[in-house]
Order: structure tokens, then C-alpha cells, then sequence
């Protein structure tokens, strides 16, 4: 097929604004769709899903995250230790408590195991934190919504 | 304020140069869609577990005694056996390896009955988790959502027993 050029030396200038109202549409979308609390996840945990776990209204007054792995590892602040490394660390925490005026009592360690970790390992986890005084402890699971 | 207009010989048009703008917004764009991530909600399941015993004293009348639900798992960690109270009890497995317990929810149902509130059984009714060492810890969450609460009519849940606990660890199987 041929095409007819036109005659004449006019500037073809295309609407550009259905394309930046879109594109700003879409910026929107993603800034206000975008997590910025990905520190507190492990990409190595799975966790388990359940129905019941719903985000809590009130967050919570001073959590500890301990991330359990498959291989019987955690994860505290980065950091990946044994079970019966983890005292050091959590002394440290009952300094930053302290320094707070703050008592183990008011700390809640979130414990975020894998789904197929043992729960002997996990039990061994919250032994070791029992040793250090903690009491409160928050098993975390994902949101089941039920579309698997 | 009176703004004056400049009246210019000729139709001179002010063209706005968009290279520039449209520049940005795709890399923003580029930028928020290479970082999104869908994450999905995440909830807690609370448990209170003093490393002392508790004080032997004049039992409270309302206390009731504890559940005991026992989860025995195979070598790969897997549920083969669960019961309350040393009552054996069934449950359902799907294709996805998922396990639902609703003779456990039933038989919790069964026990609390249907009062809530301050005092009720259902409030200071207990539940003691005892586990196999090797049992997936998913299982775990299966028993903790089965016997913490169910999802009503309307996405209205239930509550059960919220006082949960885990019996004293048992030792590594075959070790």
C-alpha cells in the first residue's frame, strides 16, 4: 500500500495529554500501593497462612522480630545466628528495654518461623527467650484469603 | 490586581517543553513498578508463657482445666495423629497439604459452650499444645486457628479460646 505524503510542511503535534493523565494515574497507584515495612520480613521465612490472622489495630509497644528459618536459624536484626547464639542478642535488646525505662514485660518477640520449620525449634526459640526474661511472645502467620 | 496583557505582533505561542517532564514520570513509573511488591497481610497469634509455674493457691472456681491438644507428626514432619483430651480425634487434608481441623474447633465448641463474655468459660478456658519435636510448625498454626476461633457470617470471627500455651518440648525423634 502506498501512502500519500502530505503536501505541505505542517508539524504533526499528537495530544499528550490522555498519556500523562494515565501515567500519573499509574504513579498514584504504585505510591500509594508501595510497603515501606518490608524490614520486618525475610524473604528466606514462609509463614504459615491462616484465616484468623488479621493485622493487629494497635501496633505493638516494643516487638522483637525473630525470623526462624527452615534450617533452624534466626535472623535478629540482620543478623543470622544459632538458637544457642541468640543470648547475646538479646541481651542487647534488654539494654536498649533498660535504657527506655522500659521491663521485659513490655516487649512482645514476634516470632516469624518458616512453615516447615519444627515446632521443637521453635519451642527451643521461645526456651531461650524465656531464659532471658521475655514472656510475651506473638506467633505470626500471613492472611489467608482463601484462594488457595 | 489587573493583569496586563502582552500584546505581541504576530500569534507567537509559548511552547512548553514536555521532554523533560515526561522524562521523569516514566522513570518514577519504571522505578514504583520495579519495587512493587504484593505482600500479603500478616497477623499475630498471641501466647503467654511466664517461665515460672504458675503459684500453687486457692484455685479460682472458674478455672477450668486445661485442653491438651497432642500433635503427633511422621518423619517428614507431617500430621498423622491428633487428639484432645487423649480423645483421637480426625481431620481433613486438601490437595495443597492444607489441614483443617473442624472436629477439633467442634469438640472446643462442645466444651466452652455458648458463653462469652467477662467470666465465661470461654475466657478463661486454656489450651495446652503438646507437639512432636519434628511436627511442621504450620500444623502448629492449623491447631492454634482451630481451637482460637473460627470466621462467622459477615467475616465476623469468632473467638474461642485465647489462652494458648505449649507443653514442655519433647525430646528429638530417634535422638
Amino acid at each position: 500500500m502506498k501512502i500519500k505524503k502530505q503536501k505541505g510542511g505542517g508539524i504533526l503535534e499528537g495530544d499528550l495529554t490522555p498519556m500523562i493523565d494515565m501515567t500519573f494515574q499509574l504513579i498514584a497507584f504504585f505510591m500509594v500501593l508501595i510497603n515501606f515495612t518490608q524490614n520486618e520480613q525475610n524473604e528466606r521465612v514462609t509463614l504459615p497462612s491462616s484465616v484468623l490472622a488479621k493485622p493487629a489495630k494497635a501496633p505493638l509497644e516494643f516487638p522483637i522480630t525473630l525470623h526462624l528459618t527452615e534450617d533452624a536459624t534466626v535472623i535478629i536484626g540482620g543478623q543470622e545466628v544459632s538458637i544457642a547464639g541468640l543470648g547475646p542478642f538479646l541481651l542487647r535488646e534488654r539494654t536498649v528495654l533498660r535504657m527506655d525505662g522500659k521491663t521485659e514485660d513490655d516487649a512482645t518477640i514476634v516470632v516469624r518461623a518458616h512453615r516447615y520449620s519444627s515446632t521443637g525449634r521453635v519451642q527451643e526459640l521461645i526456651k531461650k527467650c524465656q531464659e532471658n526474661n521475655f514472656e510475651k511472645f506473638a506467633l505470626r502467620a500471613k492472611e489467608d484469603v482463601g484462594n488457595d | 490586581m489587573k493583569l496586563r496583557h502582552t500584546t505581541t505582533s504576530g500569534d507567537d505561542k509559548i511552547e512548553l517543553q514536555m521532554t523533560p517532564m515526561i522524562d521523569i514520570v516514566f522513570q518514577l513509573l519504571v522505578f514504583f513498578i520495579m519495587t512493587f511488591k504484593i505482600v500479603s497481610q500478616e497477623g499475630d497469634f498471641n501466647i503467654k508463657m511466664p517461665l515460672a509455674a504458675p503459684a500453687a493457691g486457692q484455685p479460682d472456681e472458674l478455672q477450668v482445666e486445661t485442653m491438651r491438644v497432642r500433635l503427633e507428626a511422621d518423619g517428614a514432619g507431617k500430621l498423622v495423629r491428633m487428639s484432645l483430651n487423649d480423645r483421637a480425634l480426625t481431620f481433613l487434608e486438601s490437595k495443597n497439604g492444607q489441614i483443617h481441623m473442624k472436629q477439633l474447633q467442634d469438640e472446643i465448641v462442645a466444651l466452652i459452650g455458648t458463653d462469652r463474655g467477662p467470666g465465661s468459660i470461654q475466657e478463661n478456658a486454656e489450651v495446652e499444645l503438646d507437639c512432636d519435636f519434628g511436627l511442621n510448625y504450620v500444623h502448629v498454626i492449623e491447631a492454634i486457628t482451630a481451637v482460637s476461633g473460627y470466621v462467622g457470617d459477615d467475616d465476623i470471627v469468632i473467638k474461642l479460646i485465647e489462652k494458648i500455651k505449649f507443653a514442655p518440648p519433647r525430646p528429638v525423634a530417634g535422638g
